[in-house]
């Protein structure tokens, strides 16, 4: 699909060189591994009274992981945008050192090396990303294909038992894996795909009803699909969070695609629909509403905080400038600590002022995804774009929200910064597809012949 | 679709993905916007609700985090504090705990604070503001004041001659110096050591509970916390109010009291312990030698209810604020009495009743030439590095009785050592003077009686105001003869001897 603002724009001024921005990043990536290496020797002060002996290592050994990063995308995404890996590389490094001093809290079930692995693994999946993904339209091919692995992946962790309430892992031996993590991945490609061949027959066809078009049951049938696979997560693996996340997804990106409001309308009927049924049918479910609509009831009928109300207990203790880290209490919030509560230590030991600081680090990590998308002009790559920021801004709402008690908490992870090597994978690679489409979104067109003038537009 | 109008880029002229994509990126910062506001109101608005929820353990792990300041006695810690290597870091404990359980109290992780260790609980944990130095920037870096440290007026030998005094029986003793109504003992019996329950362990639970549920009450602080009809002691006050009145005016000379006495409006005669009071006319003097309840009670009613309420005031009765800072129960006198309650009232018995702390203030004021100074037990706080943070300095609580009426009554006391009631309480060296009670009560006295002595003393040929004053309660004695004078005079006198340094 032409879209005629994005060819005007680039092709206005094509003589005026587009600044690479390369030296920005490497100052911002450097700003933050220095960031991280601060808070890692901050956890020492503070809980041992010294600057911990390895912190120079630990820091060459992220700085070295974070610059051959950076040295991927400056030699094969040279016009990238400067600030996606610096984020990532910061969220990252925070994840570790918050994890780090939540293990001097937990001896004897240290995560952080792990986690640091993980996050190797990461950075080395965003350059094998950067080095074999050099066209994002190439995904395109692979877009069934991936709606097919993603419905596998999602249908798996059945057969697994129940990790605290939620069928969403697979366990093999001492490995745990989270499959919702990628299948949102391919789910995104598979969304672009689709609705980047089928926007013009969403968008047109169909009745009108009062004042909103909906479409006809013909090109109804895969979004009903897509419900279904939703309550299908919802009820099966009683994981409120991913479902809600694919929903979320799936009606973000057909509206951008096809700009429908009855879209979202039905989308949200749909999803209310369902969120209440199960809500009402599903203890796991139920009881996470019931603690949302009164975090601290279970305190007043005697019964002790619950983990909402520790979370709660966590921020406050925080203010607005922390406990610095290593003094706070976060760990009696209990199991999850790392994962899915790992924000409620950030704000306690940070404070409100750091915890809006990294809400603010998403914020832009999520805009400049929106931006990329935006200044794309295939409508594939417009909407993966545009596809992949929505899922990183709705997974930050979805957890950040649950922990903060704005909606019942589900059980999903924080990108980048909380304990779990599914998700940094996962979100590296994320990142990596953004940096590459970033790339092509501002990469001057080649031009061999002189400007065509304005005119073309 | 005809009716559609062009109004962008995308199918139909319906919006493009430029702007579509901006609406929905506009959508996902509004839900950070979200979060931030929610954020906002847990972090700022509603936190100091969350941190002092009772199921919040974060404000007790902080009390316990650090080391808490020290209880001193004569300069030397009676405190401590252990390390628990759970998640309460310290606990308290005590060097001495059950000889000095009625000064401390106690500081316990689970069931609170008490006396002291509650009173000063800002200071021996560091919260106190007055150990700030740049209020603001510790505020900035959360810097936690290391605790500081309680220094006592109470004088440890006379502490322990107070509970080897009282041993195994039960009562309380409380001694002041006069002069600066710093609180020099204070004693009570049976006694507890606030060491057993000061963690939060099963252990703590059991000491606690057998404490609480025992029945001779070992945590109640029988010198503050409890008040007993004075008996005889009070007579002490009535003469002195009687004297204030001009009643009598030479204690000397014989008096216009009858014998027998009957309270007016009834037929019921005031009946004494001792034949010696057994005639009419007897002086003010002999009358408190010998006790006589007849002649006390007479010049009571003579002296007239207000007077003797005002003088009882004036010595600490009636005042339900007489922090020390530990807060006393009130002393009572009643305030509105016929003539025959205010007979009885004023040897000591009806609805009078007095602490221990307020017996031994009767008996500063009185060596201290009728002015009664404010009572305290705290000498000095001061920071951990020993640098002061207060000192506490002498004040004047009320002038009870003008200084010659206190010579009178000083005289009248030696007098009731020397030679009547109160024999056992003299000392070589020393003038010495006290007044003995035994006090009825329970529901037709079947009570075992109060056995009270209350005294001053100081070294013999001195014009300097006594140094030290006492008042001894012994409650519910196994002993056959029950009287002041065989039962409280002794420690009392142990008591003022620790002290005068004999």
């Amino acid at each position: 699909m032409a879209t005629p603002s994005a060819v005007t724009r680039s092709a206005a001024r094509p003589n005026r060189p587009v600044p690479s921005r390369r030296t920005t990043e490497l100052v911002l990536v450097l700003a933050a591994v220095l960031t991280a290496v601060f808070g890692y020797v901050e956890v020492g002060v503070n809980l041992d009274g010294e600057v911990p002996a390895d912190a120079a290592r630990y820091g060459a050994e992220f700085g070295v992981l974070a610059l051959a990063a950076h040295g991927v995308v400056r030699w094969r995404a040279r016009y990238a945008d400067p600030l996606l890996l610096p984020i990532a590389v910061l969220l990252n490094g925070i994840g570790l050192v918050v994890i780090h001093r939540l293990d001097r809290a937990t001896p004897g079930r240290e995560a952080a090396s792990a986690q640091l692995l993980w996050s190797s693994l990461g950075v080395a999946l965003f350059i094998a990303v950067l080095l074999l993904v050099r066209d994002h339209r190439r995904l395109r091919r692979y877009a069934y294909l991936g709606a097919l692995v993603a419905l596998v992946l999602l249908v798996v962790p059945v057969l697994f038992p129940p990790v605290y309430g939620s069928r969403i892992w697979i366990v093999v031996g001492p490995l745990s894996f989270q499959p919702g993590e990628f299948a949102k991945l391919l789910l995104a490609v598979f969304f672009a795909a689709y609705l980047a061949v089928h926007r013009d027959a969403l968008a047109l066809t169909g009745r009108r009803v009062w004042r909103w078009h909906l479409p006809r049951g013909r090109v109804l049938g895969p979004v009903l699909m897509i419900w279904a696979a939703f309550v299908g997560v919802l009820v099966l693996e009683t994981d409120l969070g991913m479902s809600l996340l694919y929903f979320g997804l799936f009606v973000v990106m057909l509206y951008v695609a096809t700009a429908r409001t009855g879209w979202i309308a039905i989308g949200l009927g749909l999803a209310a629909v369902a969120a209440v049924t199960v809500g009402r049918l599903s203890p796991h479910v139920h009881s996470r509403v019931v603690d949302w609509l009164d975090p601290l009831g279970s305190i007043a009928a005697g019964r002790g905080a619950n983990q909402i109300a520790q979370s709660l207990f966590a921020f406050a203790w925080g203010g607005e400038l922390g406990t610095g880290l290593g003094n706070g209490h976060s760990v009696l919030i209990g199991f999850a600590a790392k994962s899915d509560f790992i924000l409620a230590t950030i704000g306690e030991e940070l404070g409100l002022t750091g915890l809006v600081a990294v809400f603010l680090l998403y914020a832009v990590l999520v805009s400049r995804g929106f931006r990329t998308g935006i200044a794309l002009r295939d409508p594939f790559g417009r909407l993966l774009a545009i596809g992949l920021a929505a899922t990183v801004g709705l997974q930050v709402f979805v957890v950040a929200g649950g922990v903060l008690a704005l909606i019942p908490l589900t059980g999903m992870t924080m990108p980048f910064i909380a304990q779990g090597g599914s998700s940094v994978v996962s979100n590296w690679i994320v990142v990596a597809l953004l940096v590459r489409m970033s790339d092509d979104a501002r990469r001057p067109a080649p031009a061999p012949f002189p400007a065509p003038g304005p005119e073309v537009g | 679709m005809a009716s559609t109008r062009a109004r962008g880029n995308g199918p139909q002229g319906l919006p493009g993905i430029s702007v579509t994509g901006r609406r929905a990126a506009t959508f996902c910062l509004l839900l950070v916007g979200a979060l931030c506001v929610q954020a906002t109101r847990a972090q700022v608005f509603e936190s100091a609700d969350l941190d002092h929820n009772t199921a919040n353990q974060r404000l007790t792990i902080e009390r316990y985090a650090r080391p808490r300041g020290d209880i001193l006695v004569g300069g030397r810690p009676v405190t401590g504090s252990r390390p628990t290597g759970g998640r309460y870091a310290y606990k308290r404990g005590y060097t001495d705990g059950p000889t000095y359980a009625a000064v401390t109290g106690f500081a316990s992780q689970a069931y609170g604070n008490s006396q002291l260790e509650g009173t000063e609980d800002g200071l021996l944990t560091g919260t106190d503001g007055r150990l700030t130095g740049w209020s603001l920037w510790d505020a900035i870096t959360r810097r936690q004041n290391p605790g500081g440290d309680v220094h006592t007026t109470i004088d440890p030998a006379a502490q322990q001659a107070a509970m080897s005094g009282l041993g195994g029986r039960k009562g309380a003793v409380a001694a002041i110096e006069p002069a600066t109504g710093r609180i020099l003992a204070l004693a009570s019996t049976p006694s507890y050591d606030p060491g057993d329950f000061a963690g939060s362990s099963g252990a703590d639970r059991t000491a606690w509970n057998r404490l609480r549920d025992d029945t001779d009450q070992p945590m109640l602080n029988r010198a503050l916390r409890q008040t007993y009809p004075p008996g005889s002691t009070f007579k002490v006050v009535t003469a002195a109010a009687a004297l204030s009145a001009g009643v009598v005016t030479d204690p000397g000379a014989p008096t216009d009291a009858p014998f027998p006495y009957v309270l007016p409006g009834t037929t019921t005669p005031l009946v004494n312990d001792s034949a010696d009071c057994d005639r009419p006319g007897l002086s003010l003097d002999a009358a408190m030698t010998a006790s006589c309840n007849s002649v006390l009670g007479y010049l009571g009613v003579r002296t007239g209810l207000s007077k003797v309420v005002a003088t009882a005031e004036g010595f600490g009765f009636n005042d339900p604020r007489l922090d020390v800072p530990v807060r006393p129960v009130r002393s009572n006198v009643d305030t509105s009495m016929d003539p025959a309650e205010l007979a009885l009232s004023s040897i000591g018995q009806f609805d009078t009743a007095a602490t221990p702390l307020v017996m031994a203030m009767v008996a500063a004021g009185i060596a201290n030439d009728g002015t009664v100074m404010r009572p305290q037990l705290v000498d000095k706080l001061t920071r951990s590095d020993g640098t002061e943070v207060e000192l506490m300095r002498p004040a004047v609580y009320r002038r009870a009785v003008t200084p010659a009426v206190a010579g009178q009554v000083r005289k009248l006391m030696t007098d009731v050592v020397e030679d009547g009631t109160g024999g056992n309480a003299r000392i070589a060296g020393a003038v010495v003077g006290g007044k003995t009670g035994t006090a009825q009560h329970g529901v037709d006295n079947s009570g075992t009686p109060y056995a009270w002595f209350i005294s001053w003393a100081g070294p013999a040929g001195s014009d300097a105001v006594p140094p030290v004053a006492v008042a001894v309660v012994v409650a519910d004695s196994d002993a056959t003869d029950v009287t002041g004078g065989a039962l409280a005079a002794p420690i009392a006198r142990s008591v003022m001897r620790a002290v005068l340094g004999r």
